[in-house]
């Protein structure tokens, strides 16, 4: 394919950094939209579509996975540089995602679990969101994104609109679809009160409690919740464990697995001993 | 049982009177009103919760099921008896039915430089429903109110409302969390409905006391077996009402309520319900008289655009959103603006009371927040700041 430079459609890239490529994939899973989408903007680059890699500037960047080694950091900071609008998609880009558990751990340790020959990695000490390397001009967050999230997010940013991706809980998606609340039919542990909408509620349709996968809500009162699941039965170990997965370093989660006794970040960097984080 | 009622041509039977109905009787009538026409839906038990569902026949209800609620735990459990409509009102509400939680507006799509509008309403199957509760009713009551009766009404609402028919039931077993009684929306029920029944179970049998509210209840009662009312079922009707109120362990007092709250805006004591409430919306979205929406547009990469109408809270922080930001960021200042609207201002709005005391807002609020205890608890505040400024 020749680039052609009378293309006036918006260009698209998708970038990677550290992540499991779920997220990208979502858009590839938008078969019914996806042709018209290609219709829409020229995507210039996406490798797990395409080989072809169009050269910069882009105008909508969407970026997948933390910052968790020195290079990363270096090409998010190019990825910016040819972007004229980023959007972060998923947990890991927009809250460190399941790796961000190295951030309470020494993340030597686990590389010699998993390497035979660590002393080939160079890595960062912490897996970072995008936004705490460059300004990002919207989160969609998830793990992973909700394929309609997405399409709702790339539409707004072509027509010059707000994305309608609101910051509410999880709550509203059962109420709205009719699923039986567990916390009170059950007194299951469900993070859904404090966890931001998305979803659709998939897992309480299906009898599981809101593990968090987009991360906490505009408004989550973590301690709260965290009050009334130990009152229904659930030990602090088990409720820090809640919190601490795909949004781990997420603020109102990371500071409510603390408060319920995890590790703090860096602090037991040296020992995989204690906490849920470990 | 069956008796010796005349072919239904030669009964005439008209609003005001009162039949007996045995429960095959209440089976022939869902039979009739989907003769008749009509979707008709009713209470069934479904993911262990009594909720809104479709109707065949008698067996759909819940028959022989019982509910358990108090703040923030629910459960149902089977006491396998002939008993349909012995609990009080689950998570789900009628409201749904008229006002969707998610709702298409208008659809456009472009042609060239113009947009070509599709704002049509749906046409439905009239709906019937079979077991509403008295609350359930007082609360269509204010919903018409805001969404019927208003300057601007919603047509969509209009249309599904104006048609439905209501088989209402009285409450012979409140739950933990019904204050109806305070409210003058329940356990018993005066009009408003096309047919009201009262179950009964005694001596003389499982049977249903069925007044006749409309000219097409009379109709569809018509068409099923049915004795004459008899007095022995309205005074088995009185006890049994008597006895719900007296049950009614939970109560709000409403006098000067309104004026309560209105003068108490700053009270202390909305911090404390904030450090509990989650702002999680639960109990806006059980409530069956909250009405607030979120209208939307969005438009897909053909420039089609759609309008979308979705429930909405004065517990999320958009639902105040004005340039610049929320106005009630806080979440004392959200419940805060929930209680009062519901019980104070709501008067000023609507010339009614915005709750009607089915207690699903204390049932599933996860965190067992009371409605009534915090109002409860501002009056006792109240009381103490007069004193104080007294001294
Ligand atoms: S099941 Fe979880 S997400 Fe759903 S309403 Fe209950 S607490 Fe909220
Ligand atoms: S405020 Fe609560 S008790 Fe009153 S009508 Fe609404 S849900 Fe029912
Ligand atoms: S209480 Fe809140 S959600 Fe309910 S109608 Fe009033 S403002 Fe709307
Ligand atoms: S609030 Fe009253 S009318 Fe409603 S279910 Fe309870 S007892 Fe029945
Ligand atoms: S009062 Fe209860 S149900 Fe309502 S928003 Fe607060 S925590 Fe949620």
């Amino acid at each position: 394919m020749t680039p052609d430079t009378r293309d006036s459609r918006p260009t698209l890239a998708v970038w990677k950094f550290a992540s499991c490529d779920g997220c990208q994939l979502s858009l590839l899973d938008c078969e019914d939209e996806l042709l018209a989408l290609a219709g829409a903007v020229r995507i210039a680059h996406f490798t797990e579509m395409s080989r072809t890699s169009l050269p910069g500037p882009y105008d909508i960047s969407l970026v997948e996975g933390s910052i968790t080694t020195p290079d990363d950091a270096l090409r998010i900071q190019e990825v910016r540089a040819s972007s004229r609008h980023l959007v972060t998609i998923g947990a890991c880009a927009t809250a460190g995602g399941v790796q961000g558990l190295r951030n309470f751990a020494a993340s030597g340790e686990y590389a010699g679990l998993v390497y035979a020959h660590p002393e080939y990695l160079r890595t960062l000490d912490t897996s970072t969101p995008i936004s705490a390397h460059v300004k990002v001009d919207f989160e969609l967050h998830g793990c992973p994104i909700d394929r309609g999230q997405l399409l709702e997010v790339l539409t707004a940013f072509l027509a010059g609109r707000r994305p309608v991706v609101p910051g509410h809980s999880v709550c509203q998606e059962c109420k709205s679809r009719g699923t039986v609340c567990l916390v009170v039919r059950d007194a299951t542990s469900c993070l859904g009160p404090v966890t931001r909408s998305g979803c659709g509620a998939l897992c309480p349709s299906l009898g599981r409690g809101c593990f968090g996968c987009f991360g906490p809500s505009d408004s989550a009162n973590t301690a709260s919740l965290s009050r009334q699941l130990a009152e229904h039965g659930a030990s602090d170990l088990e409720l820090a464990r809640l919190f601490r997965t795909f949004n781990a370093n997420a603020p109102e989660f990371l500071h409510q697995s603390v408060a319920l006794g995890a590790a703090s970040p860096g602090r037991d960097r040296t020992t995989s001993e204690s906490g849920a984080g470990s | 049982m069956s008796t010796t009622t005349p072919p239904p041509s030669e009964v005439s039977l008209r609003r005001g009177d009162v039949v007996r109905l045995w429960p095959e009787g209440l089976d022939g009538l869902i039979g009739v009103l989907r003769d008749m026409g009509y979707d008709v839906k009713g209470p069934t038990v479904r993911d262990g919760a009594i909720v809104p569902g479709r109707l065949d026949g008698a067996h759909d209800l819940p028959v022989g099921w019982r509910d358990e609620q108090s703040p923030g735990r629910y459960a149902v459990h089977w006491a396998n008896d002939e008993l349909a409509f012995s609990w009080a009102v689950g998570p789900g509400s009628w409201k749904a039915e008229f006002f969707p939680a998610a709702q298409v507006q208008w659809h456009a799509e472009r042609h060239g430089d113009t947009y070509r509008f599709n704002e049509s309403v749906e046409s439905l199957r009239p709906l019937a429903i079979v077991g509403a509760r008295p609350c359930e009713l007082a609360a269509l009551d204010v919903l018409d109110r805001v969404l019927r009766d208003g300057a601007l009404p919603d047509p969509r609402y209009v249309a599904r409302r104006d048609g439905a028919f209501v088989v209402v039931v009285e409450c012979a077993r409140p739950a933990s969390t019904c204050f109806c009684s305070s409210m003058g929306a329940g356990p018993g029920i005066e009009g408003g409905f096309d047919l009201a029944l009262t179950e009964l179970s005694d001596a003389d049998g499982h049977r249903y006391l069925v007044r006749i509210g409309s000219e097409r209840g009379a109709l569809a009662i018509a068409r099923v077996d049915h004795e004459q009312g008899l007095d022995v079922d309205r005074a088995a009707r009185v006890i049994q009402l008597d006895a719900s109120v007296v049950g009614m362990t939970r109560q709000l007092e409403t006098d000067g309520l309104a004026e309560l709250l209105v003068r108490n805006q700053e009270n202390p004591r909305w911090l404390d319900v904030a450090e509990r409430c989650l702002s999680c919306a639960n109990c806006t979205l059980v409530c069956p008289t909250c009405f607030c929406s979120d209208v939307h547009d969005t438009t897909d990469v053909t420039g089609a655009v759609t309008r979308n109408r979705t429930w909405s809270s004065c517990f999320d922080l958009d639902h105040s959103f004005l340039h610049g930001g929320p106005v009630r960021a806080s979440s004392s200042s959200r419940y805060r603006q929930w209680m009062t609207h519901k019980l104070s201002t709501w008067w000023d709005q609507f010339d009614t009371s915005g709750c009607v005391g089915c207690g699903r807002c204390i049932t599933w609020c996860p965190v067992g927040i009371d409605i009534t205890d915090e109002a409860k608890a501002i009056g006792r505040s109240d009381r103490a700041l007069a004193v104080g400024r007294s001294r």
